[in-house]
């Protein structure tokens, strides 16, 4: 694109300074504050810790919930991106428009709405009543937390599968068709793999996320349930202790990149197989 | 390429350094770093009108977060309020300096002897703070929902009234119930009297509906709870707000708190810092103060100050001194320890 080379390093300048201060310097102080002590000597002592209980059963739960979510996302966004890209491209844009919009607001008042939602004496027992139904208690359970994470984070599932599902050709389609796949045949050996790539990258930006989300988790746990991102914050902020809390981070980082690696891999072997 | 990084690493740096340059120590000026919402905003512009001294303020939400800023010295503050068992942290570590007593008549006349004796538990010889607002914490509860009467921290364990119970999200405040509960120390450092503590809050842990901090008001006026474990000063505030909602503090004793006016060691003004914190023991200003937050306070000029009959009769924001007689007040447990309790602390909230 640009005949250059000179001109073309020009322009990743601004790329790099932004990592290099962003990205790299941030990760470096977090692996050093994780490895080293108060004294400023190494140390595993704060790596280790990940395996006391405390610490090992808030980090089991954020997995859970964070695959919960998950698969829960891509279960409602995998059928609605099918339909949305086989009607008319106009009334399909409008939805996805519709999708988006909780994104305009910010995340801690719409949670924060939740739990007007799902107080005892909140809107979805006050309609539960007017049916003589038996009240539910959900504020302050996982599954209220569940439930915050999937309204949060479903545009992220829906935005990458929509675009990747509405760029297959549809001759691919018409071509399956004519060679006698049935409906089913076409969108488990057409469909599907072809809109993997999507799917993998909306599984990411919903994983991730969910694994480090404090702020739900808080507002709609009632500090009732400790997940790894509010343990993460309280060493932080309340009990001051950077090198645990960098530590735990470093762990989490580690969980994330193996999750890459893997994603990674799967998608190699994928286009290996085309 | 190399050239072009170097140079704008050269001029970031430039950029950075020109904003923290230029210090402004010469200038008339007292760098004031307290809770949220604590002084009423016209004391202050009195204080500038009165002295020229311009009041520089700066807020925080907890003792953890105020903290680490006064510690790493990244902003020099003069006068600085927190609660108790931080003053003695910071005693400990040579963040305080002694206050000059001699500069704050207001002071010594005002607050009351009780105080700075209660003082002395975090601060031995009432060297180093002045008294400014204190409390204690108890039950706020629903009196048309709570039939049973409040007089102990033993309803919080009542089957009765699962989930609507209210506890603070703090290490200390929570185990102080627990252990005021076994008639112990609420600066127990017993690791086998704690391990007791924290088997009773585990055990609590299914009755209660949440642990909060400052939702604590939203939800009892609200009525989503019945039963919050709150502090005394907001509780004044929530009974005016809510008139079924009363305020109890359990006969099995309770934490009595101080926050308190000290001069960081590092400190740029000292002079006006005196003067400050003298000005704010003025009764005429403790009472604009104390209209706006509610707190009780330790100013014994106060109350004749007070032209609102509902504050001025309250047993909320002025206590018999039966109430907080032989009350103890946090201390600081040294690192280890407090690393210990919110160790403990975490164990209940994962279980």
């Amino acid at each position: 694109m640009f005949r250059s080379i000179g001109l073309r390093n020009l322009f990743l300048v601004p790329f790099c300074v932004w990592a290099g201060i962003f990205i790299f310097v941030p990760v470096v102080f977090i692996i050093y504050y994780g490895l080293t002590d108060t004294a400023g000597n190494f140390t595993w002592d704060n790596i280790s810790m990940i395996l006391r209980r405390e610490y090992y059963s808030s980090l089991r739960l954020s997995v859970l919930l964070a695959l919960v979510t998950t698969i829960v996302c891509l279960l409602l966004a995998y059928p609605l991106c099918l339909i949305l890209v086989e009607r008319a491209k106009s009334s399909g844009a409008i939805i996805i428009l519709l999708f988006v919009l909780p994104l305009w607001m910010n995340t801690l008042l719409s949670t924060m709405a939740w739990q007007t939602i799902f107080e005892h004496d909140g809107i979805l027992n006050q309609v539960l009543r007017i049916f003589s139904l038996p009240d539910l208690t959900l504020i302050n359970t996982p599954t209220a937390v569940v439930i915050g994470m999937i309204y949060n984070y479903l545009p992220y599932m829906v935005l990458p599968l929509y675009v990747t599902l509405s760029k297959i050709d549809k001759s691919i389609f018409e071509a399956a068709k004519d060679l006698g796949a049935s409906a089913w045949q076409t969108f488990w050996k057409v469909t599907l793999p072809l809109s993997l790539p999507g799917a993998i990258s909306g599984i990411t930006m919903v994983f991730i996320p969910a694994l480090t989300t404090f702020a739900i988790s808080a507002l709609l746990g009632g500090s009732k349930l400790l997940l790894i991102g509010n343990v993460i914050e309280q060493e932080f902020t309340v009990e001051y202790d950077w090198h645990l809390g960098s530590a735990l981070s470093s762990v989490l980082m580690i969980f994330i990149i193996v999750y890459m690696v893997l994603t990674f891999a799967f998608e190699q072997s994928h286009q290996e197989e085309d | 390429m190399k050239k072009i990084l170097a140079l704008l690493g050269v001029i970031i740096c430039g950029i950075s350094f020109s904003g923290c340059g230029g210090n402004t120590a010469q200038k008339n000026e007292v760098y004031v770093y307290t809770w949220g919402d604590y002084l009423d905003q016209k004391t202050l512009e009195m204080f500038e009108q009165e002295t020229g001294i311009h009041v520089v303020l700066d807020t925080f939400d907890t003792n953890e977060s105020m903290y680490p800023r006064v510690s790493e010295g990244a902003v020099h503050y003069d006068v600085i309020c927190p609660s108790d068992y931080m003053i003695q942290k910071m005693i400990d570590n040579d963040l305080l300096q002694p206050l000059d007593f001699s500069k704050l008549p207001e002071a010594k006349k005002n607050i009351g002897e009780q105080f700075f004796k209660q003082s002395q538990s975090f601060d031995p010889e009432n060297k180093y703070s002045v008294p400014y607002a204190w409390g204690t914490v108890g039950i706020m509860y629903n009196s048309k929902k709570v039939d049973d009467p409040v007089d102990s921290w033993n309803i919080l364990w009542n089957e009765k009234y699962k989930d609507r119970i209210l506890m603070q999200d703090s290490p200390r405040d929570a185990f102080m119930i627990p252990l005021k509960l076994m008639g112990k120390s609420l600066n127990e450092t017993d690791k086998a009297q704690l391990e007791i503590a924290k088997e009773m809050l585990i055990r609590q842990k299914p009755l209660v509906q949440a642990y909060v901090i400052d939702e604590v008001k939203d939800k009892m006026i609200s009525g989503e709870a019945d039963l919050g474990v709150i502090f005394s000063g907001e509780a004044l505030l929530i009974s005016l707000a809510n008139p079924d909602l009363k305020f109890s503090i359990p006969k099995e004793g309770t934490n009595f708190w101080i926050d308190s006016w000290v001069v960081a060691k590092d400190a740029q003004n000292v002079e006006n810092a005196h003067k400050f914190i003298d000005f704010m023991c003025r009764p005429d200003i403790a009472v604009i103060n104390f209209n706006a937050l509610g707190y009780p306070t330790p100013n014994m000029a106060v109350r004749d100050l007070v032209e609102d009959d509902e504050y001025k009769n309250s047993p909320v924001a002025f206590p018999d001194p039966s109430t907080y007689e032989n009350q103890e007040t946090y201390k600081y447990l040294g690192n280890e320890m407090d690393a210990y309790y919110n160790r403990l602390w975490m164990q209940v909230k994962v279980d």
